[in-house]
């Protein structure tokens, strides 16, 4: 499967959400999969749960799938009391 | 193409703007702009003040220009402001002069009354800075959520079981056993326990922003710290409560919210909010400048025509419903309840303020409830009515409807405790309040859906507290035991209080059983209090608005205590949810219609069709004919009810039934458990068809229906 690791940041929120959005829809507009490597990532603010939400759904619309790994407790207890966690598939 | 109106016309401290777009009011993300707006008829001048998240002082102060104001609206676009690390308020000018109803002060920030997030009381109970100045803060929302094909569920009224609920109290409690204790997140993980009772509609007591610190003191009976727990009172009418997410201190309560009531649908619950429109929390004459009273005070209160304020709410003011700029306000807020958040319906808090004039006289069409009768967004919305206020307007069956509003049916609750406890004289109120009030709501048309029937709600006693105290018990309160309903209808079986007497506790179990089959067995929308299905008890306090500790808290090892009580509410909800000739929508005919040998409904006495017969008006018997409530072309049991409120054992006469029938016994609450309810469907056959007895205060269910071979 043609799949391309996007490593996430400590943080994803206001300050740099374009920029990550920016990076993970070229690695789509190239036909791949992406799997965004959250290991590092301690915070994602709203902004950084629709940039996550937001890939997705582009992906799907080319046929696509946005992969999650390495998610921390915390980051994972945010997307999972928003409701976000369950939009998403995991690696 | 590109629209040619979206670029920069203003510059200020580096900022970009532009005139704002004066409708809708709040902050509203537009592409890489923000559009503030608000309205204020009486403000001579406003300013825009703009603080990074959490900062004390402001970094910008933006006046409204002339070009930026039209009409009594102030209004401006921002371009590429990073919205979600901003909090912005207004600093209005204007006159100060109490006595004409204006209190404007421009030393003040003042929060939007339209304001969609507010952060400052994020994490419940830490105590906030009270010197900031700007207590209460907005912040922008980009209303985005992915509901995927979820919608307000619009479950036909009458089907409705609803559940009265805390959202902190419920799983505050230690023994809770959830993650994310009194919190939306904390009512998710408590979905299959509201699944298996059997509920389909959570109320929720007030989720808007509210200060949990507003009247905080310190307990002088036992030192606790008193809050204000319940949030009657509000500071916002579009935000929710940030303290109630677990996320709040990301300011994700928005989100937060939005998935709870998305799961909740997602199992078939629909969810009701409790709203106060009646007053805010900002006071009377002493009270805070929060937004309104500096925004435009004499819009947005009932002023005296000395300028002091109308007090109909019991807490220090009253929101000037029917001033048509406050009534737009309420209308947009319910409105978008509704729209992002896909709540399925509102009850109002003390609704007959709703319908007083800018005077607070009380109308015969009050334009606002007129309003939401007929709005095209709330077309679906259950609208329920506290139908009294503070100020003595008491409009039980007569709040102005459109045939649209249902009401809290206080006189379900009066006479159905009186009759618990055995009292004589009120029997043939009681009847009414079987079949729906129609001496409340049939001369209308309004039909059985328009009575929410309860017999506990927070206000008053649990119902496990209903049949143990006579008194209230609120000392804790701090108000030496004055504050709380005096006039209970309580019984408290023999002794005040918790007490290890196994046959006072036994006829507790049984009073509260009791209770629960008159409220299930009765025409009309049935509410339940929180906790109540598991024996909750407030040690007697009858007014726990304050008490953010066990008193108010569900304490869940009661699932256990009182697994008898658990199960039997799980099952006569249930059975009343496979019954729909418990749940008509429109009165009943007391005759035989349809010629079908039996009426749809029909009195009983000890003796069978005659009514009259019984013992000291303490008996009573009713028959459903379920050959009038079809399902497909199939039709429902026979369902008939014996209640002995008598402290004597009566046989009961029953009523013969059709050819191949017979009287099955789906519950008595004089027996022990776990032969005092079965398994809906299940149900043993009776052993005596002509006659059953009755056990001392206990009420039986028999279902007629074929004999299985």
């Amino acid at each position: 499967m043609n799949r391309e690791t996007y490593q996430l940041g400590k943080e994803l929120d206001s300050f740099n959400h374009q920029q990550v959005q920016d990076d993970i829809l070229a690695i789509l507009e190239k036909g791949s999969n992406v799997l965004i490597d959250m290991t590092a990532c301690h915070y994602i603010s709203s902004i950084g749960l629709r940039v996550l939400l937001y890939s997705k759904k582009v992906a799907a619309t080319k046929g696509l799938k946005v992969y999650l790994t390495g998610i921390g407790s915390e980051v994972k207890d945010i997307m999972d009391v928003t409701g976000f966690s369950g939009f998403f598939d995991y690696a | 193409m590109h629209r040619v109106d979206l670029f920069p016309t203003h510059e200020y401290e580096g900022l970009k703007l532009r005139p704002g777009r004066p409708y809708p009011f709040g902050a509203m993300v537009l592409g890489n702009m923000v559009n503030f707006s608000v309205y204020s008829r009486y403000a001579t001048d406003c300013t825009l003040v703009l603080f990074h998240n959490r900062e004390e002082k402001p970094f910008v102060e933006i006046p409204f220009f002339k070009e930026f104001r039209m009409g009594n609206v102030f209004s401006m676009i921002i371009f590429d402001l990073d919205y979600e690390n901003i909090e912005y308020g207004f600093r209005m000018d204007g006159p100060f002069q109490p006595e004409e109803g204006h209190r404007f002060d421009k030393s003040k920030i003042l929060l939007d009354p339209y304001a969609k997030l507010i952060v400052g009381r994020d994490v419940w109970g830490k105590e906030p800075n009270w010197d900031s100045l700007y207590q209460y803060r907005a912040r922008v929302v980009f209303s985005d959520f992915d509901w995927e094909d979820d919608l307000p569920l619009e479950t036909p009224v009458n089907d409705l079981i609803v559940y009265e609920m805390h959202v902190r109290n419920f799983t505050c409690g230690a023994a809770s056993g959830v993650k994310h204790q009194g919190t939306f997140a904390g009512v998710i993980e408590k979905i299959p326990y509201l699944k298996e009772l059997g509920v389909n509609c959570v109320e929720l007591m007030p989720i808007h922003e509210f200060d949990e610190f507003e009247n905080h003191r310190i307990s002088p009976v036992d030192g606790r710290p008193l809050y204000n727990l319940w949030g009657y009172s509000n500071v916002g009418f579009f935000a929710p409560k940030a303290a109630y997410a677990s996320s709040g201190r990301f300011a994700m309560q928005v989100d937060e919210l939005k998935n709870m009531v998305k799961q909740l649908h997602k199992n078939g619950i629909e969810v009701m909010l409790d709203v106060v429109f009646n007053h805010t929390a900002e006071g009377n004459e002493q009270g805070p400048y929060i937004s309104y009273r500096g925004i435009d005070n004499k819009t947005y209160y009932m002023l005296t025509p000395d300028g002091y304020y109308y007090n109909f709410s019991g807490c220090g003011n009253t929101l000037n419903c029917n001033n048509p700029n406050v009534r737009d306000m309420i209308v947009e807020s319910l409105r978008y309840w509704v729209t992002d958040y896909h709540i399925d319906g509102f009850r109002f808090d003390l609704a007959a303020i709703l319908g007083r004039d800018q005077n607070g006289n009380p109308m015969s069409n009050p334009p606002l409830l007129e309003s939401l009768a007929h709005d095209p967004i709330l077309g679906k919305t259950k609208l329920i009515a506290e139908a009294w206020d503070a100020g003595g307007l008491y409009q039980v069956g007569s709040f102005p409807s459109w045939g649209r509003w249902a009401e809290w049916n206080g006189k379900f609750r009066d006479s159905m405790r009186r009759f618990l406890k055995s009292d004589e004289g009120v029997l043939a109120d009681v009847k009414e309040r079987i079949i729906g009030s129609p001496d409340l709501y049939a001369s209308q048309g309004r039909g059985i859906k328009a009575s929410v029937n309860f017999i506990t709600a927070h206000d008053g006693f649990t119902m496990m507290d209903l049949v143990s105290y006579n008194s209230k018990h609120n000392e804790a309160n701090g108000e030496d035991n004055r504050d709380g309903e005096n006039h209970n209808n309580s019984w408290n079986c023999g002794w005040e209080g918790e007490t290890d007497d196994p046959d006072i506790n036994s006829l507790r179990h049984r009073q509260v059983k009791n209770a629960i089959t008159m409220l299930m067995v009765s025409q009309g929308i049935p509410m339940v209090l929180s906790g109540d299905e598991i024996g909750n008890s407030q040690q007697g306090n009858n007014n726990a608005y304050c008490q953010d500790n066990e008193i108010a808290w569900l304490d869940w090892n009661n699932l256990e205590k009182n697994a008898d009580i658990f199960r039997y509410f799980k099952q006569i909800i249930h059975f009343r949810r496979q019954h729909k000739v418990l749940r008509y929508d429109e009165h009943l005919c007391h005759q035989d219609y349809l010629g079908l040998g039996y009426p749809d409904f029909s009195w009983h006495g000890v003796r069978a069709w005659q009514p009259e017969s019984g013992y000291n008006n303490l008996t009573v018997a009713f028959m459903l004919n379920g050959q009038y409530a079809a399902t497909d072309g199939v039709p429902d049991d026979f369902i008939y009810v014996a209640m002995n409120m008598h402290w004597e054992m009566h046989g009961f006469e029953l009523p013969q039934l059709p050819e191949g029938m017979a009287w099955h016994v789906f519950a008595n609450t004089g027996m022990p458990s776990p032969d005092d309810i079965f398994e809906p469907g299940e149900e043993p056959l009776t052993e005596n068809q002509h006659e059953v007895l009755l056990g001392p205060r206990s009420i039986m269910i028999l279902v007629g229906k074929k004999v299985k071979k």
